[in-house]
């Protein structure tokens, strides 16, 4: 799960808690990562600057934003910024004294990043936005942004489920297991979702409830959804961690996940991939941490004064069993 | 009033009557939207149903308020338990997740010994932070209920750690007698505290410290030991709770394991009747206290209460229930429905009442 998805409360006790870190010593080791001496050698120079490693997705964007930096050449000088704000916004200013050639980030917040933006634009130091968004009104402080679309995430698990059960008569009973309350992923996967499933009126969601992108929250849940609905077809999971909860409650209520009850997540992290593979899960649509190597092209792209569209997805994909079956020896995360 | 008011008068005026009452009322009210809701059956030989689900979920948070009792008993608080039980529970599986065979005894042993070791060590800490220090509790285990879900993390490598280990997982998900060996856990360590309090003078020293520690320590009690020794059984019941709440997953996650749960065991303990004051505990209304949130919790799935209004409904919940429980309020509320507001003169009588109840 990442950051971004937390509840602000979270988010502000992670910030403590970074805070506690830094000021205990323990941090201090974690910060200048910056890939390669001196930046003489004519290289592009990227100074990117990450969330922080609060999840195994968020490691995983890390090590492939590093990897595809070597592969392509560019010298990266990275910085975590343990979930705080303060910490991005003094990295990114290092950036700027540094003259360095792009600089990229995601952002730990929305808000708040006008007056730093202005200092690159100031600088002719053109800005990535990787993961999360800002939500300045001037979108000229940034060339771009490279994330997920949570909606088509949602969309695609919904239009596979309208294939898979296109043969199927009577109603189809859906459960769903939304992520944390009025998280963006989790409002933006349930309205795909349905979008997707209103094509077909014997699709139907009888029971949707927050499992908090946790697999206790999922598995909880699920305890009572199998208990109140006698008959449950699908399970929809906003993610993999949920949807491995639920795996545990649906087994110990004597039905057979995969067959029982299809089952439809969203991440496609290692755990979940073992699961579809076998046969637990019926699909994934993932939401891909690995946009390292979208990301130097694109910092080469505008670099090299190249106009680039606003608004850039990552390359995503969807799993079936037999393709997790496949993919799931080369998962990285 | 009438006799029959007049006798059931020592059953209403018992401190665990309203808790147990509003407990009853939320199961009928689940039973009525759902006749199928208290139904239990066979299943594999285990028994399966919502109020053995209610009993096993609420294990967890029973052992973190049976601390948390003792704890409060003595006029402190103890956050730092959701941050203990991520800490035990990524200890434990990250010891299990590097052994060769999951699913030896002697290594899951092993490494629960070094989790409750570990829990115990960070519980002297906050033990000596209150008692010799003398810091205030809040803020003494305010540190390590932060840094300690960082600790968790950092164990943890910010990682899901996933394990697939029997023996630890029968914490969890075990059954004994067809009942979940949680529930039995849960009742072993309350009928443990319960004995060493009850049984012996330990509970009314600890209540006496509570209640003015000076004083005790002027009558020979040590009571800085026993404000310390609080600290320990509280961080040895988050530790179990933890490898509870991480078998019940098979996994730990830093992250969230144990997330909040300080807050619900301070409630559970609040509605059970212990004062936050300090000075007077009651276990077993601690245990209504943990068994009415996890109630009302399932109630929120069970009737598929929306997410957006679920925290809404919670905190009505709990706020009937506080004032329900709160003897002024009853007062109050007792004189009003007479309809006759009680002359001036014999208006501390009830106060009196409130003393003896």
């Amino acid at each position: 799960m990442r950051n971004m998805r937390m509840p602000m409360a979270r988010r502000r006790a992670m910030a403590v808690v970074a805070a506690v870190l830094l000021a205990g010593g323990v941090a201090a080791c974690g910060n200048s990562d910056t890939g390669g001496d001196g930046g003489d050698d004519g290289k592009l120079v990227l100074g990117f600057s990450q969330v922080g490693a609060e999840s195994g997705w968020r490691t995983a964007n890390t090590n492939s934003i590093k990897e595809a930096a070597a592969e392509a050449g560019i010298e990266l000088k990275f910085d975590d910024a343990q979930q705080k704000q303060e910490n991005q916004i003094k990295a990114i200013r290092n950036y700027i004294q540094q003259k360095v050639d792009v600089i990229a980030f995601s952002p730990v917040v929305e808000s708040g990043w006008d007056t730093v933006l202005k200092e690159a634009k100031d600088a002719g130091i053109p800005v990535i936005l990787t993961d999360r968004a800002v939500d300045s009104a001037d979108t000229s402080l940034y060339k771009t942004f490279l994330g997920s679309d949570f909606v088509k995430e949602g969309r695609l698990s919904g239009e596979w489920l309208v294939e898979n059960k296109k043969d199927a008569t009577g109603d189809v009973n859906i459960v769903e297991l939304q992520g944390t309350t009025g998280s963006a992923p989790a409002n933006d996967r349930k309205k795909g979702f349905a979008e997707a499933i209103a094509a077909d009126p014997k699709l139907k969601i009888i029971a949707s409830q927050s499992g908090d992108f946790t697999r206790a929250g999922g598995k909880q849940v699920m305890e009572q959804f199998l208990k109140a609905h006698p008959k449950i077809d699908v399970l929809f999971a906003h993610n993999d961690d949920m949807g491995l909860g639920a795996l545990e409650a649906i087994t110990a209520a004597g039905k057979e996940p995969g067959k029982d009850i299809t089952i439809i997540t969203i991440d496609a992290v290692k755990d979940g991939m073992q699961a579809l593979a076998d046969g637990k899960f019926n699909f994934i649509a993932e939401c891909s941490p690995l946009l390292g190597p979208q990301l130097m092209d694109l910092a080469k792209k505008v670099h090299a004064g190249e106009e680039v569209p606003p608004r850039i997805e990552t390359e995503e994909t969807t799993f079936t069993q037999e393709q997790a079956k496949e993919a799931l020896p080369n998962r990285k995360y | 009033m009438s006799d029959a008011g007049n006798r059931f008068r020592p059953l209403l005026g018992h401190r665990l009557f309203w808790p147990v009452a509003v407990l009853v009322a939320m199961l009928a009210a689940n039973t009525i939207y759902r006749p199928g809701f208290l139904a239990i059956e066979v299943n594999n030989g285990h028994l399966y149903g919502t109020p053995i689900d209610i009993l096993r979920l609420s294990a967890p948070l029973i052992l973190v308020g049976l601390g948390m009792t003792l704890v409060i008993s003595t006029g402190g608080i103890d956050l730092s338990v959701g941050s203990l039980c991520a800490i035990s529970g990524a200890i434990a599986c990250l010891y299990i997740s590097r052994a060769p065979d999951q699913n030896n005894l002697v290594t899951v042993l092993t490494a629960l010994a070094m989790a409750l070791g570990v829990a115990l060590v960070l519980g002297a800490w906050n033990g000596v932070l209150v008692s010799v220090i003398g810091i205030q509790p809040i803020i003494a285990t305010l540190i390590l209920m932060v840094a300690g879900r960082g600790l968790a993390q950092l164990i943890a490598e910010g990682q899901i750690i996933t394990i697939n280990s029997g023996p630890y997982r029968a914490i969890g998900l075990g059954h004994l007698l067809t009942l979940p060996l949680a529930i039995f856990i849960a009742l072993a360590a309350a009928l443990l505290v319960a004995a060493f309090t009850r049984r012996t003078a330990l509970g009314m020293i600890v209540e006496s410290v509570g209640g003015n520690r000076e004083a005790s320590r002027l009558a020979g009690i040590r009571s800085g030991r026993i404000v310390f020794l609080v600290y320990v059984v509280s961080a040895a019941c988050a530790a179990i709770a933890g490898f509870m709440m991480t078998a019940n997953v098979s996994s730990a996650d830093g992250n969230n394991t144990g997330l909040w749960v300080e807050l619900d065991a301070i409630l559970a303990v609040v509605i059970g009747g212990t004062s936050l004051a300090g000075g007077r505990f009651y276990l077993s209304g601690t245990i209504v206290g943990a068994l009415i949130i996890q109630t009302l919790t399932t109630t929120v799935y069970a009737m598929n209460i929306s997410p957006q209004t679920a925290l809404l409904f919670k905190a009505v919940v709990v706020i009937a229930v506080c004032l329900i429980q709160a003897p002024a309020f009853r007062a109050k509320f007792r004189r009003r429905r007479r309809g006759t507001p009680p002359p001036t003169p014999s208006a501390p009588q009830p106060q009196k009442e409130q003393v003896t109840a």
